[in-house]
Order: structure tokens, then sequence, then C-alpha cells
């Protein structure tokens, strides 16, 4: 088992807040903007808020995880949801063995 | 693929169920520190800790913040400061104690353990100079925290460390008598010590450690509270199985950011500490999670046997999830860190005998007690030789953080603050056991401890 550098490896950003118009939208932008790859995306409706998930490739980027977790938490407060991105292992390291 | 369930059930213990790294420890070795000249040691000891340590702290919030789990603490434990302090000759070694204070605060850490001496057979000439400046040194720092080990399984219980230590618990409360004998609160006496505890008040780093190690305690009684909670009214197994469950993938964020955190500082891993450890923060209680199991307040009839089985699933969890476990692995019970115990205490359900009994089920022991001021250093001492009779007999780790509260009665609180809390004074039994503690000597090794 080793721990890969988070400059090159997957992130999870999580999506919190009343659903609207646009947010997909807003989030793929800020990674768009920043050459990180969307694996995946996939969202559902808890208690009225919608939870969505992306799985994003950071191998690329052309920032690193701190900055574009300020970058997305900008784009939350502009969208009125809560966006963080946060290292895949934090998840993965928990789930799966 | 991670699932949309998994993601939300780790966000979900993070966000709402104060899932956390407690500490990453640094562990440092001190023991080519020592030098005849005082000065000269502590400067070697200085430039030591705030050279290896210097971006302990930066490293630790850069991993919180990539992967999202709080790291509450970065300390730092040496090497027992009576092995190092020993060949300069001092009467006191409070210079010793300001020096670690100035370290810890030079790298940005709260709490520095290892102003410690290990005396459970007996005493050298620097064990008795570094006990007896234990209640300056408490009294004179702000971030060093003090240990002493006054018995173990193989060497049995030193009476006379046990007498000291009451003693010594009682100047130091006197010294920090305005700030409610907080001193006390970073004073612990053990029986068989870890030698790896991440965890402040008891860390240090033990003579069979290598140079420089990362310790990690993890902590999330609000999590496997709720999981109890939702098991709703199940039966034993059932209810076991879950605790181990959470108690695994609680484990497995300790061992990522431990390995992450030595990695990055460039120093080898130490292990996972496996204890749940509370704070005052509503919902982070293990005094809660046995009331989840059925217990209308902690510490009626039933608490014993339900701490019994939360620490056992606990361990057993946590084993599997990571590859080094150590230090004290099991549930804290600290008084005052604890808001379920306080209740407990405040509605008479928990006295400190039944907190006794509980210490024979899980780490550590009679934990940040707050007793009445006028208690004698000889019921003081006598409370500890039964902690550390426990730990004797049962081959495992326990430990006394008591403090009798200056000018303070039963019913009174003392309040230290942050994550040290609020105590309820308790009441100790009436009855004196002075000849006994007085008789000196030593309690021979049990049995048990002829295993070869």
């Amino acid at each position: 088992m080793y721990v890969q550098e988070p400059k090159k490896n997957r992130i999870i950003v999580t999506v919190l807040g009343p659903d609207r118009v646009g947010i997909i939208a807003g989030v793929a932008q800020v990674l768009a903007e920043n050459n990180i790859n969307i694996l995946d995306i996939s969202q559902t409706i808890l208690q009225e808020f919608l939870a969505m998930i992306m799985i994003a490739d950071m191998e690329k980027s052309y920032i690193d995880l701190a900055t574009l977790k300020e970058r997305l938490a900008a784009k939350g407060s502009e969208l009125g949801v809560q966006i963080d991105a946060q290292h895949e292992d934090a998840f993965r390291f928990m789930h799966r063995i | 693929m991670l699932t949309l369930a998994e993601i939300m059930e780790t966000i979900k213990m993070v966000q709402e169920e104060n899932l956390d790294i407690r500490t990453i420890t640094m562990g440092i070795s001190l023991r080519n520190c020592a030098d005849p000249d005082p000065r000269t040691a502590c400067r070697k000891i200085y430039n030591k800790i705030t050279r290896l340590a210097s971006r302990l702290v930066a490293v630790g919030e850069e991993i919180s913040r990539e992967y999202g789990i709080p790291i509450v603490h970065k300390r730092i434990s040496v090497t027992p400061i009576s092995l190092i302090a020993e060949c300069s000759h001092q009467e006191d070694y409070v210079e010793y104690a300001l020096t670690l204070d100035a370290a810890a605060a030079a790298v940005g850490v709260n709490f520095i353990g290892g102003f410690s001496a290990l005396v459970h057979k007996g005493f050298t000439g620097g064990d008795r100079v570094l006990i007896n400046s234990i209640p300056a040194a408490l009294a004179g720092t702000e971030r060093v925290c003090a240990s002493v080990n006054v018995a173990t399984t193989g060497a049995g219980i030193n009476m006379d460390a046990v007498y000291l230590m009451g003693r010594v618990i009682k100047e130091t409360a006197a010294r920090t008598a305005e700030q409610g004998g907080l001193g006390c609160a970073k004073l612990v006496v053990f029986s068989n010590v870890p030698e790896d505890n991440p965890f402040m008040a008891g860390a240090f780093h033990g003579i069979g450690e290598p140079e420089c190690t990362i310790n990690v305690g993890v902590s999330g009684p609000g999590v496997v509270k709720n999981a109890v909670a939702r098991v709703g009214n199940a039966d034993f197994g059932t209810l076991a199985e879950t605790v181990k469950k959470t108690a695994f993938k609680i484990t497995r964020m300790g061992e990522l950011v431990g390995r992450l955190a030595a990695e990055r500082l460039g120093v080898p891993f130490g292990i996972v500490d496996l204890s749940l450890a509370p704070t005052p923060a509503v919902g982070d209680s293990v005094a809660e999670i046995l009331e989840a199991m059925g217990l209308e307040r902690c510490g009626t009839h039933g608490t014993t046997a339900a701490l019994a089985l939360l620490n056992d699933a606990v361990k057993k969890g946590g084993a599997m999830a990571s590859s080094y476990v150590g230090g004290l692995s099991g549930a804290f019970i600290p008084v005052s860190e604890d808001a379920g115990m306080i209740r407990a205490v405040e509605e008479g359900a928990l006295s400190l005998d039944k907190l006794e009994a509980m210490t024979c089920v899980c780490s550590v022991g009679l934990d940040m007690i707050a007793v009445p001021g006028d208690t004698s250093a000889e019921t003081i001492a006598a409370i500890i030789a039964d902690e550390v009779a426990i730990g004797v007999i049962n081959n495992k780790t326990t430990a006394v953080r008591i403090i009798p509260a200056p000018g303070k009665k039963v019913g009174d609180k003392v309040t230290f603050g942050g994550l040290l809390g609020e105590a309820p004074v308790m009441a100790v039994h009436p009855y004196s056991a002075d000849n006994f503690v007085r008789r000196g000597g030593r309690i021979p090794a049990p049995i048990q401890s002829l295993t070869n």
C-alpha cells in the first residue's frame, strides 16, 4: 500500500445545497478552465437538497488541490451551494481494502 | 468506483458526527542531547526539536485541507527527560521544562509530552530530581506535560513512588491554584505505560523507539454513537458488529493520515492508537455511546458490561484497519472532557468507584477527575495505588490524572477550558488509608508476571 501524491491523482468534488439551474455547468467550468478531467458524475436529492458528486482527474491540472478548493468554494457561494474537493483516497481508504 | 452512498457516509461522519484525527504526534528521541552542562543539553534539545518538527504543523494542515478531514492537534513527545537530564547533576530540571515549552511554542504545537520518569522498580538520582521538579515545571510552563510510571506487571508497584506522587499532585494543584489546579491536568501517573502513546498528557517517546516517528490518534465517539443508535434494539451480536465496522472505517482515516504525514515529513510511521477519545462537544461523548446502548445514564448498573463490549469491538475493527496498532488503544473515559460523563456525575449516576470499575475493561484509568481540594496526599496516593493495581494484575495500562481542586468542595465545578473541559468535583471516601500508604517499599510483581 502506498499513498500517491495528490497532484497526480483523483479527487472527489462534492456539491451540497438547494437545486437550481447551472450547478453542474458552474462546477464543470471551473474544472475545465484548470484542465481537470471529469471521470464520473452522480447526483441525488437528499431531503430536498441536491447532493452531487464528481470524480475528476487532476493529473494534468494547472493548479494544486488547495487552490482548486478555493476556486470551487468561490463558485459555490456564487451559486448558493457548498462545494468542496477532497483527495479520493480519503474515501477509498475508508470503503475499500 | 466509489458509490454516492459511501461518499456521503464519509462526509456525514466528518461534518455531522465529529469524526476527526485527534492528534498527529511526532516522537523525537533526545538521547543524543544529554550533556553534563545543562545549558548545552538544553540548547541541543531545543535545536533538535525545532529542526525535526519544523514542518509538523504545516504538513498536518496541508493533509487536513487536501483530504477534508480535520486534524485537531499536532503534538510532540520526547524521551523521558529524567534520562536526558540525569548526567547534568542539577538540583532541579525546571530549565529543561522551559526549554521544551519554548521549542513547542516555536514550532506551534499545543502540547509537548515527556517531562517524565520511569520508576516502577525504583528511583535513580535523576528520577527523584525530575519528580520533585514537576510542580514548578508545570506551574512555570504552558505546553509541557509530565508523566510518571510507578508500576508494571513485571516489576510490581513502587509504593514509595505512589506516595510521592500523591504529594507531588497536591503541590502541583497548590502551585496552579489560581487556574483551578490546572497543572494536575497535565500530569499522569501510570502503570504499564506504553512507549508510543500519541495522546496527551501521558505521551513520551519510549527508549525502544526510533530516532523520530509519527504516531496518530483517531477520534470518533460521535460516529460510533450514531451507528449504535441506528441499530435500535438489535441484539448484542449485531451491536458489536456495528461498532466493529464503524471502528474499522474511523481507523482507516487514521492510517491514511499517519502514512501521509510520515511520508511527507520523511520519518517512519509508528502506530495508530485506536482509542475513542471524546471531547467536551455535544455528540462527541463516550458516555453517550453507552447510553445509546440502552443505559438511562452512564454509571448505572450495566455500564461496565456496555463499556467492555464497546472497547473490545473498537479494537477488533481497528486492528483490521491498521497495519500497526499501538499506544493506549481503548476507549477513554475522562470525566471533564466528556459532556455525557459530566452530566452523569452531576446527576449522581456516576461515582468514583464506578469509574474505577470501568477502568478494568478499558483504557485508560481515572482520567480528569476533580476531587475536593482538602483531599490528602495519602488519599490521592491510595486512589493511585488502587488504579495501578488494576493495571498490574490485569496486564494493562492504567493511569490516574486527578485534580484536587484548591478550595473546591463536592458539587462545585472546576473549569479548565478548551479540550480539558470542566470537571464536577467528585466525592472521595472519608476513611483514611494513611497507614497503608505510608508503609513504604514495593508491592511485589504478581504471579502472572512469571510467564517465561
